[in-house]
């Protein structure tokens, strides 16, 4: 590895397996998630929740902040009209961001999004014996 | 051939003092930050989190980008004494990045957001950070080009830093486009996959200042050339490129997405293996070299390596991860590699620069530069210890309990808040302690003219 020539290759086969990666990654397939009408506001949703920088304080699948609760599941395991009054009044900890009755409904739709693409809790997922983790199969899904 | 070096000097100095200020910045908005975990009702709209983190971390990221940049310009030298040549486009980039540090500090203080978490200005601001990366890769390529025979490592850390935080730093803002943006998972797996790939950037960028700084300390330039040394930096660099995928193990992505980052991410068990295998060896040249001011940062830093390596060995095996992930113990982490690691290379390498080009320290700063260091790294260790004891406490709760709510979770922990929130000041102190006289030598002294060569011992040694 001391020629240059040497190291070119074996920074040039890198190169190419992180781009071969790297387009792997991209075209890979991802939880199809059914939101029919309600894509465009949940889209909305999503640009709220970076305008507002709501990831500051919350997660989505553990990656956030750790001020506020992770928020993945939020609609399943809590309910709407929690989730909704919450996102209107907020909390002791967390400010009143004065949504809108529109913006309000936007949030709503994306956390239901981000709802449907899978479970966050530990008690979801099973350990092989390589050490890697997996969703448990849900019945019926 | 002065003006030359001038420039550089000059170019150098600019960033280091921007970083530095960055850095104190940095600092002040952490120990604001922790004050919010201890009191988060009371400070809730008086010093809004929403504000406060995007400040804290951007202010850390950009001391990062400065000094390592800076680093850069003072060190790499062509063999016929030229520096890199290019005072319009060193200088425009420096504007254009101090333009863009700016004016995002100035979003974040305003509530403007549109980003996403580490990049939370709205997207516009990204365009002058990457043309100022641009041009910083047109200042390397013209400093190199000519340069015959194999590369020192440090110029392959210094290539790789600025064509991967180009390459990933773009990636991030693929979420622009429907196909990305559009579909939340494929979304977050790109954003962590670049995520992974610029902090490998700017370590690379670091690291490339830090080799540099250990061929001139040790007086052996032949350690940037060693095969086993090329050997551990293609393991970086393979671990640049593919081990992200730890960050996003419970996100329903691809089985080979997964198991690909933990199989890489267990490469670095061949890192860890090489720090314990040549510890006796790097604790006689720590005892040999203790007498110089930039190797002590240097010794700091190698200790957090070990301790953070270990960490993320363990945090990188899935099914620990699914315990770790989500809870402070990522926190403890981010803060023992960016403080501990990145911050004592980076700050050796300031004392480097400052005793080599800018005129030194006198012996009340030294005195306050090794106080620094002392509580900055005792420090570090309280805090670092107690976000794992926070992490450990919340994954237990969480799965004993798993129906607590998140206030009376986040109560429980106080014991641990309390115990890092103060040790945070510790930290922001020590870091001044080290950055004030930094700054000092560099605002009075920077004009001062090349010394005359002199052995590295006698330039470094403080004492």
């Amino acid at each position: 590895m001391r020629s240059p020539t040497g190291q070119l290759s074996v920074y040039s086969s890198l190169f190419v397996a992180f781009v071969l990666f790297t387009g792997y990654v991209y075209v890979a397939e991802v939880p199809a998630v059914a939101m029919g009408d309600r894509q465009e506001i949940a889209l909305e949703g999503k640009q709220l929740w970076q305008q507002h920088n709501c990831s500051s304080c919350h997660q989505l699948y553990g990656l956030g902040g750790y001020l506020g609760p992770d928020l993945t599941n939020v609609v399943s395991d809590k309910g709407i009209p929690y989730a909704k009054a919450i996102i209107r009044g907020g909390t002791g900890t967390m400010p009143n961001f004065k949504l809108s009755e529109q913006e309000v409904t936007a949030l709503l739709a994306f956390l239901e999004h981000a709802d449907k693409t899978g479970k966050v809790s530990r008690e979801h997922f099973r350990i092989d014996s390589l050490g890697q983790i997996h969703a448990k199969e849900v019945a019926g899904e | 051939m002065q003006r030359r070096w001038q420039v550089n000097r000059q170019l150098g100095s600019l960033y280091l003092m921007t970083g530095l200020m960055f850095l104190l910045a940095g600092v002040a908005f952490g120990v604001l930050g922790g004050l919010v975990y201890l009191f988060p009702q009371e400070l809730r709209d008086a010093l809004p989190f929403t504000r406060l983190r995007p400040l804290h971390v951007s202010s850390i990221v950009f001391w990062i980008l400065f000094s390592s940049i800076g680093g850069l310009y003072l060190y790499q030298i062509k063999k016929d004494g030229k520096n890199i040549n290019g005072y319009t486009l060193g200088h425009l980039q420096f504007l254009l990045l101090l333009t863009a540090a700016v004016t995002i500090m100035c979003c974040y203080l305003a509530g403007i957001f549109g980003g996403r978490e580490y990049w939370e200005y709205p997207p516009a601001l990204a365009i002058p950070i990457a043309v100022s990366f641009l041009l910083l890769g047109i200042n390397f390529y013209k400093s190199v080009r000519r340069e015959k025979g194999p590369w020192p490592i440090y110029r392959w850390m210094w290539a790789s830093g600025i064509v991967f935080f180009l390459l990933s730093f773009s990636e991030s803002y693929l979420w622009l486009l429907p196909y990305f943006g559009d579909h939340l998972v494929r979304d977050m797996a790109v954003q962590w996959k670049s995520y992974g790939s610029l902090v490998g950037s700017w370590n690379m960028l670091i690291n490339g200042g830090a080799f540099y700084l250990m061929c001139r300390l040790s007086g052996d330039a032949s350690l940037a050339r060693k095969p086993l040394t090329f050997f551990f930096f293609f393991l970086g660099l393979f671990n640049l490129m593919f081990n992200w995928g730890h960050h996003i193990y419970a996100l329903p992505v691809s089985n080979t997405i997964r198991y690909t980052a933990y199989l890489v991410s267990m490469t670095e068990l061949l890192i860890l293996g090489k720090i314990i295998w040549t510890w006796r060896s790097s604790l006689s040249d720590a005892r040999k070299n203790a007498g110089l001011l930039p190797y002590r940062f240097l010794i700091a830093a190698d200790a957090w390596i070990f301790l953070n390596l270990f960490m993320a060995i363990l945090m990188s095996i899935p099914a620990i991860n699914l315990y770790t992930h989500g809870t402070h113990i990522t926190v403890a982490h981010a803060m023992g590699t960016t403080i501990g690691i990145n911050t004592m290379l980076l700050l050796a390498s300031a004392c480097y620069a400052c005793t080599r080009y800018f005129g030194g320290f006198s012996a009340a700063q030294l005195r306050r530069i090794m106080r620094g260091l002392y509580l900055s790294n005792g420090s570090l260790l309280v805090f670092w210890v107690a976000l794992i004891g926070a992490g450990v406490g919340k994954a237990v709760l969480q799965v004993q309990t798993p129906d607590l709510p998140h206030a009376l979770l986040m109560q429980q922990l106080r014991p641990w808040f309390i115990a890092f929130a103060i040790s945070g000041v510790g930290i922001a102190a020590g870091i001044a302690f080290v950055a004030l006289p930094l700054l000092q030598t560099l605002l009075l002294r920077r004009a001062k003219p090349e010394q005359q060569p002199q052995p590295e011992k006698e330039i470094y040694a403080y004492e």
